[in-house]
């Protein structure tokens, strides 16, 4: 194993790194960027940008990517874990490419504070490490004190809402129940991390519980006023193939909940579940917290979104579930992959002293499997308004599938398969 | 729709051409955007289409029957609408040009 210095001198020897792979096959004219971008959170917007940055700059600009985790386990297609059709294993990928391949410093730590004015990182293990531009892209953190009752019980009312031990905890957990079960789910207030997610989790988990566990229920415990993600196309499928197992719950304020007999106290009912998943109330990464700028509904980062950087704050863009999103913007790993490509494209252009790309796009699309095999999706496309200064939805593009169909069970898992690959191979 | 298209490419050149220069990875970026479905620079894994490669024009025929609804899609239909022709041209270009 070289250290870190080891590493930086072997890298620097490669000068223009074109022994690397990854870079070696790429037919970029030479960059004109020069320095060193450090990355923190190696997720969708995170481990996109570093890979971009060094493929688009062939390889002259330096990047340091800082990640806590030593895998990176996905979000998306969890769910089909949870419900039993794929396994920890398919939703996993190493981050050895990225060094391997595109010449990119791994450091798997936990960065612990940002000096902004001295432009250094300093991570839990001692270390401090300097950038010229710093890319954020942490995810999010709960925020469990808003429940009473629910900080540090994680382990019996598991929220399974960032992937890895959560959902292995919450799989058992729906393994265990018994038939004639019931298991209980409530959604936090708009916006959370993947608005189709928790219906799509509801539908897999009928599913599971429909041909082991008979007789079970599923209550969806939304505290919104109604499905916020393919309504129609969810609402079929708790009404037609999962009429005598889902019941939704709209305006589902949950109070307080007690870990001992999983009990979720709402307004105005209490329910006594066998497997209590609360999704939490959330907020960008805490990580943001060391910028000292004033969050958006004290949650969220406003950015620029020529740049992706945070306003108020020189050289440092935020991607991600961590941004305060543009109009109808979800927050996604799809939409992180792009943030991440708008990002890697601006800081490039300003490394070599040049106006970012005046004309960005973005996309998203997330694909929601209602049954083992049939998927529903809903598309954007997003155009950057330079009077408006943000990004607007492109009307009459986009939209959702017809109907829940098999087709797209297939193209679902496609998706997953390339953007895994987009970020870390 | 014909006339739709074609002055949505209008509106969009008078913002970019005149008003603003064209970034020089223009193409790049706006392929980009496909990247999560058809690989990195349109190297497509598991049963995904491939872009790297494709005959420009190829594409460029295919987004349009994509965008007339003759080609029947899931969702390359509503992809599609999102850009303008000359984005598409753009990135049909970049895809062309990739070994
Ligand atoms: C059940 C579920 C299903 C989903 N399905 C889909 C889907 O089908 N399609 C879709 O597009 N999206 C889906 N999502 C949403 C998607 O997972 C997120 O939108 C996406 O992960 C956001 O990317 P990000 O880069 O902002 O954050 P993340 O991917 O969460 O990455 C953040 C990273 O930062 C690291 N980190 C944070 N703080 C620090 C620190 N201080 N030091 C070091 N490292 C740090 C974390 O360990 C993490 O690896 C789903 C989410 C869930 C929960
Ligand atoms: C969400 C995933 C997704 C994204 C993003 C996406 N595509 Fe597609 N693409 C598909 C699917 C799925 C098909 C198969 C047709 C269908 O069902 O829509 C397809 C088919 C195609 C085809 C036809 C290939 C063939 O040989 O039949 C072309 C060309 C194409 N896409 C180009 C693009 C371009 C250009 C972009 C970016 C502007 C893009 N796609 C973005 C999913 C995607």
């Amino acid at each position: 194993m070289l250290n870190r210095r080891d590493f930086l001198k072997s890298a620097s020897a490669f000068a223009g790194v074109s022994a690397m792979t990854g870079l070696a096959g790429v037919a970029n004219a030479a960059s004109a960027a020069n320095g060193h971008v450090v990355v923190v959170g190696g997720g969708y917007g995170g481990a996109t940008a570093a890979k971009y940055l060094r493929m688009w700059s062939n390889g002259s600009v330096k990047v340091t990517l800082i990640e806590r985790e030593s895998t990176f386990i996905s979000c998306p297609i969890s769910n089909l874990v949870i419900g039993g059709i794929k396994d920890m294993a398919y939703i996993t990928t190493s981050y050895d490419n990225l060094s391997s391949k595109w010449g990119i410093e791994v450091i798997h730590d936990e960065v612990v504070g940002i000096d902004v004015d001295k432009r250094e990182i300093r991570l839990a293990k001692g270390d401090t490490v300097s950038y010229d531009r710093a890319v954020l892209s942490p995810g999010i953190d709960f925020m469990p004190d808003d429940i009473e009752g629910l900080a540090g019980n994680e382990d019996s009312i598991p929220h399974a809402w960032k992937a890895g031990a959560q959902t292995v905890i919450l799989r058992k957990q729906l393994e265990d129940m018994p038939a004639g079960g019931v298991f209980a789910m409530h959604i936090p207030k708009v916006p959370y991390r993947c608005p189709p997610g928790p219906y799509e989790r509801a539908c897999l988990v009928a599913n599971y519980l429909k041909d082991h566990k008979p007789g079970s229920k599923v209550m969806i415990l939304d505290s919104n006023p109604e499905i916020q993600s393919k309504k129609g196309l969810f609402t079929r499928a708790y009404e037609g193939q999962y009429q005598d197992i889902i019941e939704y719950v709209p305006n589902s304020t949950l109070v307080s909940v007690d870990a001992a007999t999983r009990t979720a106290e709402l307004d105005f009912s209490e329910i006594k579940a066998d497997v209590l998943n609360v999704i939490q109330p959330m907020r960008a990464g805490r990580l943001v917290d060391f910028l000292g700028v004033e969050l958006i509904n004290e949650r969220w980062v406003d950015v620029d979104w020529l740049t992706m950087e945070a306003k108020g704050v020189p050289n440092i863009h935020v991607l991600g579930d961590a941004t305060f999103p543009a109009p109808t913007m979800p927050k996604s790993g799809h939409m992180a992959n792009q943030h991440a490509k708008v990002a890697a494209a601006a800081i490039l252009n300003m490394l070599a002293g040049q106006a970012p790309n005046p004309t960005p796009v973005v996309m998203n699309t997330c694909y929601s499997f209602v049954d083992s095999q049939n998927v529903v999706h809903v598309a954007s496309v997003h155009q950057y308004n330079a009077e408006r200064q943000t990004f607007l939805p492109v009307e009459g593009a986009g939209g959702v599938s017809a109907a829940a169909n098999r087709l797209e069970g297939g193209y679902a898992l496609d998706w997953a398969q390339n953007i895994w690959a987009d970020m870390l191979a | 729709m014909k006339i739709r298209a074609s002055l949505a490419v209008l509106v969009f050149a008078g913002l970019s051409g005149s008003a603003i220069a064209q970034d020089p990875n223009l193409a790049r970026n706006l392929a980009a955007t496909c990247a999560n479905c058809h690989g990195t620079n349109g190297h497509a894994v598991a049963e995904a289409k491939k872009l790297a490669g494709e005959p420009a024009e190829s594409i460029i025929q295919t987004m349009a029957e994509f965008r007339s609804g003759d080609k029947p899609a899931t969702i390359m239909h509503q992809i599609v609408k999102g850009y303008t022709e000359e984005q598409i041209e753009l990135i049909a270009n970049y895809f062309a040009a990739q070994e």
